[in-house]
């Protein structure tokens, strides 16, 4: 009845094309980001803002940088941590080291050279594709956390290997508070978003998504798999460079390499597969699912004041089991539920 | 009227439920009892709660009930620090935290100074904020990586024949490649140059359930000792395939956290002569048959496995609990008896603690742990630890006194390390009041 778009005329190709055709979309979408970034930094208690909003963001973040390389371009990877670990010591070791650094751009260099060093680990994408793919991405995973550990210059001789993040400094403005490193981390994180969003709506992203489709295809329409597989590798890793940057930076204080983990690429890697592959949304809906939910067991288990190591084991198994309803119920995960609920309410309440 | 008078009732019941509440001393546990390293998590964080248990069983400490709350962290740093985020303002705040992990406590290192809550890291974490002057909020406890390393050296030294005779000796340090094996290296270092034995540094990848290469290499290299610096799982790991490489087990020297009965248990017969260090004396105590009778005879305790009581973990975490009560009852002392004390004034007992052998004995722990006296330049307060050995059944402690190896060199590097800190941070080093 409210969800209908009777009535909203597209005269232009540019009204055509936008992100969200439909009216309500665009309020809704103003509404939330209104939200976000006016009400909750004011509302929100200091443990929402640092414990729950930020790492939500962040990893967001990071699914969205695998999405692209997943759920778009089709590249099966498992070197997600890997990639974020390069951004967040890089980034550290451009502020230690150039004095005067900027601390954005110290994020973008370390996106940079996440996107170098993915490019360097997707060129056997070039040659194999699906689980070999995914095995040679682990090749990256577990390099990198050995160049971390085994190469001091890189932690800059920390004795136990543990980096401390340094100070967010922009424009003389100090980011030390739960509500100003929340608002920092939206802005990046809404940009990056936003960006992604166009990129895969414009040519590069069909691209992506013609070699994901069927490359030998792509290949004899004019799409060249080299150029389009590498691209996908490095905006991918940049996407997830700043994730681990803003991981360190904004949310952990100080870093030690085991942080990032394989268990972390595998966290990401269901964030993916649960919120929806190959949708933006999804990205958001699932780190939510994956983040969100164990908290939010843990509060109702303590509340039904269960014993400790009953309630632990208990989230554990709720969880696992709630992951196989999703999947059964729904395969192509939130994204795809959210997208049938809007059909449905287009027609409610006069089914036709 | 009936229902009125329910009513009245219930909202008086509250009110003095309300205030029980608000006159309780609240700690936050970020505990873990699921996922690698359980069996050191339930050990130790249920020795903590019997001794609470057992604390306001008695009555309180000078009537203050002590009133905890545990968080899952699952050992994982970015869990930790949400658990951390979410305790530290429940009940009017938290007023002392202990993670038992590295990588947490390295997380909220710089929270918990801002949030004035002192956290204890008992045997474990940056061995350099024993410098109260760095870092005020931080109390590593008892005795820190650094002395124990210089303690092994001391052990290893003494069992060859002094010092002098460990020229040309060549010990290797297999260790869990995180910043907790790491931990240890620039005391190693240092006393390898200074003794002249040769160190071979091995890695294990965490969790450390694959160790043939290192055991290998570690053939190879026919090393006279080996420091297992391992957590979890790896030990066992390593304790079983030091057998199957033929490696004598009395050869094998594990970190504290490497000597529990969790891992030695699960290595059968291969564990039989394996050493490792400790802060606790095994045995049994007076202080552990009262929270048998007083505890566990309630259905109050906090063991799934009664015959965990008095275990390596549990004893630790026993430990933690006294220290913690010690430090309250001693910021009572200044402040005001019978009082709830703030992190602040919590902070301060941690620093003036005294928990000498006649308070020890009053408490029933005597040699349980060293003696433990702090100030603002020694927020270890000790550094002593000893050495025992598993007989196939239990451990037996194979040192009669407490060990302490090289402290001025622990105290030189602890100084060059938190004054870089210190810098890092701009921090001016000072006291507190």
């Amino acid at each position: 009845m409210f969800y209908r778009e009777a009535g909203q005329f597209k005269t232009t190709y540019e009204s055509d094309n936008q992100i969200f055709p439909i009216r309500q979309d665009r309020y809704a979408m103003l509404a939330v980001l209104a939200l976000a970034l006016l009400v909750v930094p004011l509302f929100a208690s200091p443990y929402m803002l640092s414990a729950i909003l930020i790492p939500f963001l962040i990893f967001s973040l990071a699914a969205l940088g695998l999405n692209i390389l997943t759920g778009y371009a089709g590249q099966l990877s498992l070197g997600t941590a890997a990639f974020m670990a390069v951004g967040a010591f890089a980034s550290f070791n451009f502020v230690a080291r150039v004095p005067g650094m900027p601390m954005l751009l110290a994020f973008v260099l370390g996106g940079l050279s996440a996107a170098l060093v993915g490019i360097a680990f997707g060129l056997p994408s070039l040659r194999i594709r699906g689980f070999y793919l995914a095995a040679a991405t682990l090749a990256t995973q577990f390099f990198v956390v050995w160049c971390l550990t085994k190469i001091p210059y890189l932690t800059n001789y920390s004795t136990s290997g543990v980096i401390t993040a340094q100070k967010i400094v922009i424009l003389g403005y100090v980011f030390d508070t739960p509500a100003t490193k929340y608002l920092l981390v939206l802005a990046i994180v809404s940009l990056m978003a936003l960006l992604a969003k166009n990129m895969v709506r414009s040519n590069v992203g069909r691209s992506w998504m013609a070699i994901r489709d069927m490359d030998m295809a792509a290949e004899v329409i004019g799409f060249r798999p080299m150029r389009t597989k590498l691209l996908a590798f490095a905006v991918s890793s940049f996407y997830c460079g700043v994730a681990g940057a803003l991981y360190a930076y904004a949310y952990l204080g100080t870093v030690e390499p085991e942080a990032y983990n394989l268990d972390l690429s595998f966290r990401i890697l269901f964030m993916i597969i649960i919120g929806g592959v190959g949708s933006i949304l999804g990205s958001f809906l699932g780190a939510a699912f994956i983040v969100l939910l164990p908290v939010f067991l843990n509060i109702v288990a303590h509340g039904l004041s269960l014993p400790t190591s009953v309630a632990s084991n208990l989230e554990l198994m709720v969880f696992g089991a709630l992951i196989i309803f999703f999947l059964i119920v729904e395969p192509h995960g939130l994204a795809r539920l959210w997208q049938i609920g809007k059909e449905k309410l287009r027609l409610w309440p006069f089914p036709h | 009227m009936n229902k009125i008078k329910k009513i009245m009732l219930c909202a008086a019941l509250t009110c003095a439920f309300g205030q029980a509440v608000a006159a309780d001393q609240f700690v936050a546990l970020p505990s873990y009892r699921v996922g690698p390293y359980a069996a050191g998590g339930s050990g130790f964080y249920g020795g903590a709660i019997d001794y609470f248990n057992l604390v306001n069983a008695n009555g309180g400490v000078n009537g203050v009930k002590i009133k905890w709350e545990e968080c899952e962290t699952e050992y994982n740093p970015s869990r930790g620090i949400e658990c951390y985020e979410r305790l530290k303002t429940k009940n009017g705040g938290a007023t002392l935290v202990e993670p038992l992990s590295t990588g947490i406590a390295y997380g909220i290192l710089d929270r918990v100074a801002t949030d004035k809550i002192p956290m204890t890291t008992l045997g474990y974490g940056r061995s350099d904020a024993a410098n109260g002057k760095v870092f005020p909020y931080i109390f590593p406890l008892v005795t820190t990586y650094w002395n124990q390393a210089a303690a092994m050296v001391k052990y290893l030294a003494d069992k060859n024949g002094g010092y002098a005779k460990l020229k040309g000796k060549k010990i290797v340090h297999l260790y869990h490649d995180s910043a907790f094996g790491k931990e240890p290296l620039p005391v190693l270092e240092a006393q390898a140059k200074q003794y002249g034995f040769e160190l071979i540094k091995i890695a294990v990848a965490p969790p450390g359930s694959e160790q043939q290469s290192q055991w290998l290499q570690i053939r190879q290299a026919r090393p006279d000792h080996v420091i297992l610096w391992g957590w979890g799982v790896m030990n066992s790991v390593a304790i079983k395939t030091a057998q199957r490489n033929g490696f004598p087990r009395e050869k094998m020297l594990g970190v504290w956290w490497a000597g529990s009965e969790e891992d030695t248990i699960p290595s059968g017969e291969a564990a039989k002569g394996y050493t490792s260090m400790t802060f606790n004396t095994p045995g049994n105590y007076p202080l552990i048959d009262e929270i048998r009778k007083k505890v566990y005879a309630a259905g109050k305790g906090n063991l799934a496995d009664q015959g965990r009581i008095g275990s390596v973990y549990h004893m630790r975490g026993l430990t933690m609990g006294v220290l913690w009560v010690e430090a309250i009852r001693t910021a009572q002392e200044k402040f005001g008896k019978g009082k709830v004390m703030t992190g602040e004034q919590v902070r301060w007992g941690l620093e003036n603690l005294n928990v000498d052998a006649a308070r020890q004995k009053a408490l029933g722990v005597l040699n349980m742990f060293p003696t433990v006296k702090t100030s603002c330049e020694d927020h270890e307060g000790s550094g002593a630890v000893k050495v025992q050995q598993w007989d196939g059944k239990k451990w037996v402690a194979i040192t009669p006194n407490w060990v302490v190896g090289d402290k001025a060199l622990t105290r030189r590097l602890l100084e060059a390390s938190s004054a870089a800190y210190a810098a890092e941070k701009k921090i001016t080093p000072s006291c507190m009041k």
